[in-house]
């Protein structure tokens, strides 16, 4: 009876101590782990000209526009703070397209305009009927965060 | 707790639960995937591609939730060492990492033609994939080794590395709310469902499904252990009676 209590607190406390270690571990690979930088980040100087790097965020609305060569596009990633112009030559995913997220690889050119070499789309959690996605927003079922 | 240790008393109570798991399993499975791939509407952005979730989902809850049982099973062999414990976790580990690699794939094929891509780096598929690793390490650690002759007991390293190995599951579970991600942050959370109820049921059908299937197949492993364990026993009493 004694051994097994024993046990049981040993195995309970090094379990604390190695998942104490597993947090302190996440938490200092915060920004290191991060898939993409956002626009916020590349304004407060995070970004150096030349850096490969990759910048997330939404497309802003009305800002894409197609040059001349019928293959580059031009549009705004912004994420509500501050907002990156992006410059991207090729095929973009099906779901790109303004209002919604976007992940790019590329970097940032002295302009300060981020020029993408890949451009992939992010969807967000939200899942529902198309009925629905047409409505107006403000008709549409709360998004939760 | 040594009550329930006796693998008769298991014995008795898994095999008439098994064919009720398989059986009621298998039917949800199929109305769920019926359902939802006939039933309901595609989804508003993605259109079709999305009813993929309907696979995609159980297998992450699978493939966790296994290792969150064979880490338990772990904890109870490590503390309690109790006979059946070890046979659970050796039971669950290979079904885990089939519903975890399930995941994985399912994962890559929505990506390819949503995100536009099959795989990146980004934290929750890299944590899963360290999950498939951990599962992989588990099985090979306890393939063929003295406790599966001994009837099943893990080793103390093994259900150390399961403890250990749990750590990664809130990582996974955390990791799109940690970093900055591809992948979409969490559909389904304690405050509610951003899964539209018009396309949220037949996920409920198919997570159930998925899970009593996968109760069934531990139960179908852990009998087929204790079988083994019977037949070895039986063997060397009747070696032991000829040498006699």
């Amino acid at each position: 009876m004694k051994a097994k209590h024993q046990r049981l607190i040993l195995a309970l406390v090094a379990l604390a101590g190695v998942g104490g270690a597993g947090v302190l571990a996440a938490s200092a690979l915060r920004d290191e782990a991060a898939y993409f930088r956002t626009p916020v980040e590349v304004s407060a100087g995070k970004a150096e000209v030349g850096e490969a790097m990759r910048l997330g965020g939404m497309v802003a609305k009305g800002s894409i526009v197609r040059q001349a060569d019928g293959l580059t596009i031009r549009f705004v990633a912004t994420d509500g703070k501050a907002s990156v112009p992006v410059e991207y030559k090729g095929i973009v995913p099906d779901l790109f397209g303004e209002e919604s997220g976007m992940v790019a690889d590329g970097r940032m050119r002295a302009d300060g305009t981020f020029v993408a070499d890949r451009i992939l789309a992010k969807h967000d959690e939200r899942y529902m009927p198309p009925q629905m996605g047409e409505m107006p927003k403000d008709m549409k079922a709360a998004p939760k965060a | 707790m040594h009550a329930y240790a006796n693998p008769t008393r298991f014995l008795a109570i898994a095999k008439p639960l098994t064919p009720w798991l398989l059986g009621v399993g298998l039917l949800l499975l199929l109305a769920g995937a019926w359902a939802g791939l006939t039933q309901v509407p595609g989804d508003y952005k993605q259109g079709e591609t999305a009813r993929i979730l309907y696979v995609h989902v159980p297998s992450a809850w699978l493939g966790m939730g296994g290792w969150t049982s064979l880490a338990i099973a772990g904890l109870v062999q490590l503390v309690w060492r109790h006979p059946l414990a070890g046979i659970a976790a050796r039971a669950i580990a290979v079904p885990g990492m089939l519903f975890t690699a399930l995941c994985l794939a399912t994962g890559s094929i929505w990506g390819k033609p949503t995100w536009g891509t099959w795989w990146e780096w980004d934290g929750r598929m890299t944590s899963m994939l360290v999950l498939l690793f951990l599962y992989a390490g588990f099985i090979a650690l306890t393939s063929g080794d003295e406790g599966q002759r001994q009837g099943g007991t893990l080793s103390r390293g093994a259900a150390i590395y399961a403890l250990v190995g749990a750590i990664n599951i809130p990582i996974i579970n955390r990791s799109v709310v940690w970093w900055n991600s591809l992948h979409q942050g969490p559909s389904i959370t304690l405050r509610g469902s951003s899964i539209d109820g018009a396309l949220l049921w037949p996920l409920g059908l198919t997570v159930l499904g998925f899970s009593l299937l996968f109760g069934a197949i531990v139960l179908m492993r852990m009998r087929r252990i204790i079988a083994d364990n019977r037949v070895a026993a039986r063997l060397r009493r009747l070696a032991d009676d000829e040498g006699a």
